[in-house]
């Protein structure tokens, strides 16, 4: 055969491929996702894997409300200590398994059990499941507990095949079996994550696509070209500097949300030895830094306005957010006047470590000069984030630029941090009341009563300030044109009911 | 010849045990605690301490190297800590990948380095000579990202000639497979194509000065079998020990260049390692790389010696 009969050749065949081609839809994800299985993962891009591979008992809307996904309704006891679920009869998992009551019970007690698991203290108020039908399971709960929903809302709520996790043990995440939009396909780390099209899933009508590749692009620059070349179809995560370049873009569409989570600075109250020192010793201190940053200053000249500022553990716009303490106005003669009452009229200097990537030491940057109006030096400690990690839970540190990914229950952004037992309390912080008030917030399906409890704590925190919360990230998708029916959620999820892809 | 290469293969074995001791310290005195650095926003402490426990991580140091080692003999090399998966199939699975864009980048050194090498020492003093020294000078001096970044947004966003990242395997789609590591392969073949014209200049320089090249002139052979088959031939010897040297220099700037163009490689798959302080990988990879250098070279000596009849005795 002569070449160009071959090229001829390999040209129809190409042809023919594109006719039949499946569409498949090209996410483009910020980093690799960790291990695929919801008991042991731990990364955001993760939790966007499982939003097209594993459904949740419920899940959220954009609005943070509670909607039935497995589960069809829910039902509290008088006490708030059990809660009957009523579940979906037309589901099935990836390899065919059913779905009921059982396969419920059993994925709650991995969950608990796993050695593995990282879920535990999310389902550490649940004592114990009952199943009461074929399609109806009663959790028992030691205490109320108004968390759990949402917690089932996120991985631990992600139903997955009994069978599958029984015979595969801790390692069900090289290949998960789930019962979500899309089944696993493929993985090549750091490459891509392949899921496609399962066909008997219960919402099958909403799914347009045939498959889904998820390509892990640490460079945003990159991940905009790619989107730009038109190899990719989506993106997570625009970076704020790269707004005006994805707008001006024809082709290309920005979606966005406040995230849930916060980004602020955490100071050594009373971790270890390095908690006593003037700027753990002394809230004024603490006050006085966060008046002298003016938080719409970082938004505009970091993150190009993009992104929301804040002062609390939940953003303005969230339902929780306390009205009665709002941002702050930049204020360097109040800053000042906190420090001579500190005793520290000559300024005072402080050491703050900040993740050595270039957003976190832009951040500090800015916050560092107009510290320094107030008379507040700023040293700059960079550190590689493993490290900072690690001094930071150690207590080696005096202030840390930190934040929270962020919680859809309001108890997920605060309780663990600012209560003394709490797992990620870093600060070191205590105060009986807050503890008190805190736990209280956790034992009432009651909103107003809720929301009063965070207010009261606020009122206490936001005079001791451990944190000095400075912004919320806001999450940036940029879409191909070409895709309809996206809908920006406020947890970061790219959810692809309904979403289609219409080539222009 | 076979004395000589199992000599230098037993030379090679105190390097390899030197190399593992070394890794396994260096990372040990990374500040950061893997499982730490792995719960990330999870910090549970009863199941940090089970993941402690389960790889090993609070045995005293030297026992961790000595079970380390007795694995990697019986070819484990431990799992990711991060996905789980055995560091042997994720190397198998990234070998591939490097070898692929290292080997292109390599066809792009050579292709460019030594033809340029030649003309410009045949036409030492002319306006090529000088033009050719100057594109060397800045395949040096561009920084990889920088070109890296360009070439993405001129071929791929504004041409739309070749994909802007990312990675096809070789037997699924050759054609796709070759164009996306077309740029990749460029920008690190590049700075090695200087590094080789530079070379291949001042070999044929020395060779085209000495006696046999004139001898050869003398007998009236054409100037162009009097470069390429007497003089260039000469000056081979040492640009292949160079090459070989350089092989292991374009592993190490896979790093950078499979970073920029988010290749899954090798290179990426041991930043990222380090990053996550997933030891086992990082370990693996260093120890497979390591002698991977080490066999390299000692194919470049035997190179150099089937090359130089004169080092056969």
């Amino acid at each position: 055969m002569t070449l160009s009969r071959l090229t001829l050749a390999a040209a129809l065949l190409g042809a023919t491929a594109l006719g039949a081609q499946a569409q498949d839809l090209r996410i483009a994800l910020q980093s690799d996702a960790d291990v695929l299985d919801p008991d042991q993962s731990r990364t955001f891009v993760g939790r966007i894997v499982y939003a097209s591979l594993c459904d949740k008992l419920v899940d959220i809307t954009p609005d943070l409300e509670i909607i039935p996904q497995l589960a069809t309704e829910w039902e509290w006891s008088e006490d708030g200590t059990s809660v009957t679920f009523t579940l979906r009869e037309d589901v099935t998992f990836h390899d065919g398994t059913p779905f009921n009551a059982e396969a419920v019970a059993r994925n709650i007690e991995r969950s608990q059990t796993l050695e593995e698991s990282r879920r535990k203290s999310e389902l550490s108020s649940v004592t114990g499941t009952e199943v009461l039908g074929e399609y109806e399971i009663r959790f028992d709960l030691a205490s109320a507990d108004a968390t759990l929903l949402a917690q089932l809302a996120d991985r631990s709520g992600m139903m997955m095949s009994p069978d599958a996790f029984d015979e595969a043990g801790a390692d069900f995440g090289l290949d998960p079996v789930c019962s979500g939009p899309f089944e696993f396909d493929e993985r090549i780390a750091q490459d891509r994550i392949v899921l496609t099209k399962f066909d008997d899933y219960w919402n099958a009508e909403e799914i347009n696509f045939d498959s889904v590749t998820f390509l892990p692009i640490p460079d945003t620059t990159v991940r905009l070209a790619n989107l730009q070349s038109g190899d990719i179809d989506i993106l997570e995560r625009l970076a704020a500097t790269d707004l005006g370049q994805a707008e001006s873009d024809g082709g290309i569409n920005v979606e966005s949300a406040v995230s849930l989570g916060y980004q602020g600075l955490t100071f050594n109250v009373d971790n270890g030895e390095r908690g006593d020192n003037p700027w753990g010793n002394d809230a004024r201190l603490r006050r006085a830094l966060s008046l002298a940053v003016g938080r719409d200053i970082i938004n505009q000249v970091v993150f190009e306005g993009a992104f929301a500022p804040g002062n609390q553990p939940f953003p303005p716009n969230s339902p929780w957010y306390d009205d009665d303490h709002p941002i702050p106005e930049r204020d360097v003669e109040a800053a000042r006047a906190l420090l001579e009452e500190a005793g520290y009229a000559d300024g005072i200097t402080l050491e703050v470590q900040v993740p050595n990537t270039t957003v976190p030491l832009q951040l500090m940057q800015v916050v560092q000069s107009m510290a320094s109006e107030a008379g507040i030096n700023i040293e700059i400690t960079s550190k590689e984030f493993a490290t900072l990690l690690q001094d930071q839970s150690a207590g080696d540190f005096t202030a840390s630029q930190i934040g929270w990914s962020g919680r859809v229950d309001p108890d997920g952004n605060i309780h663990q941090f600012m209560t003394t037992e709490g797992g990620i309390n870093d600060s070191g912080y205590s105060n009986e009341e807050v503890d008190r008030l805190l736990d209280a917030a956790r034992t009432t399906n009651d909103q107003a009563e809720r929301q009063e409890f965070y207010n009261q704590a606020r009122d206490i925190l936001n005079e001791d300030a451990p944190i000095v919360y400075l912004y919320h990230q806001t999450w940036i998708w940029a879409l191909d044109d070409d895709i309809q029916g996206f809908v920006p959620y406020p947890d970061g999820m790219i959810r692809l009911e309904g979403v289609t892809l219409e080539e222009s | 010849m076979l004395s000589f290469i199992l000599r230098r293969i037993l030379i090679a074995i105190p390097t390899v045990i030197l190399i593992s001791i070394f890794v396994f310290a260096l990372q040990k005195l990374l500040p950061g605690d893997p499982v730490l650095a792995m719960a990330g926003e999870e910090r549970d402490p009863a199941t940090i301490e089970f993941l402690r426990e389960k790889y090993r991580l609070n045995d005293p140091i030297p026992v961790q190297y000595f079970t380390w080692v007795g694995n990697a003999l019986t070819g484990d090399l431990g799992i990711s800590l991060r996905t789980n998966q055995p560091v042997t199939e994720l190397m198998a699975e990234k070998l591939p990948v490097t070898l692929q864009l290292a080997t292109m980048a390599m066809i792009f050194a050579l292709v460019i380095g030594i033809p340029a090498g030649i003309l410009s020492a045949v036409k030492k003093g002319t306006v090529t000579d000088y033009v050719a020294n100057v594109v060397a000078l800045s395949g040096l001096s561009i920084p990889n990202f920088w070109l890296g970044i360009m070439l993405i947004l001129l071929v791929s966003v504004k041409w739309q000639l070749l994909p802007a990242s990312g990675y096809v395997p070789f037997d699924e789609d050759p054609v796709r497979s070759i164009q996306v590591m077309i740029m990749p392969a460029f920008v690190l073949g590049t700075a090695l194509a200087a590094t080789l014209m530079r070379h291949t200049r001042s070999a044929m320089l020395t060779v085209l000065t000495s006696d046999y090249v004139r001898t050869a002139r003398a007998k009236g052979l054409s100037e162009r079998r009097v470069i390429l088959k007497h003089a260039f031939r000469n000056a081979l010897t040492p640009i292949v020990t160079l090459s070989a040297l350089l092989f292991g220099e374009l592993i190490a700037g896979a790093v950078l260049t499979e970073q920029i163009f988010t290749v899954p490689g090798f290179g990426k798959l041991v930043v990222d390692a380090v990053f996550n302080r997933d030891y086992a990988v990082v370990q693996g990879i260093v120890l497979v790389t390591a002698v991977g250098f080490i066999v390299m070279n000692l194919l470049a000596d035997v190179a150099y010696v089937l090359l130089n009849p004169r080092l056969r005795s």
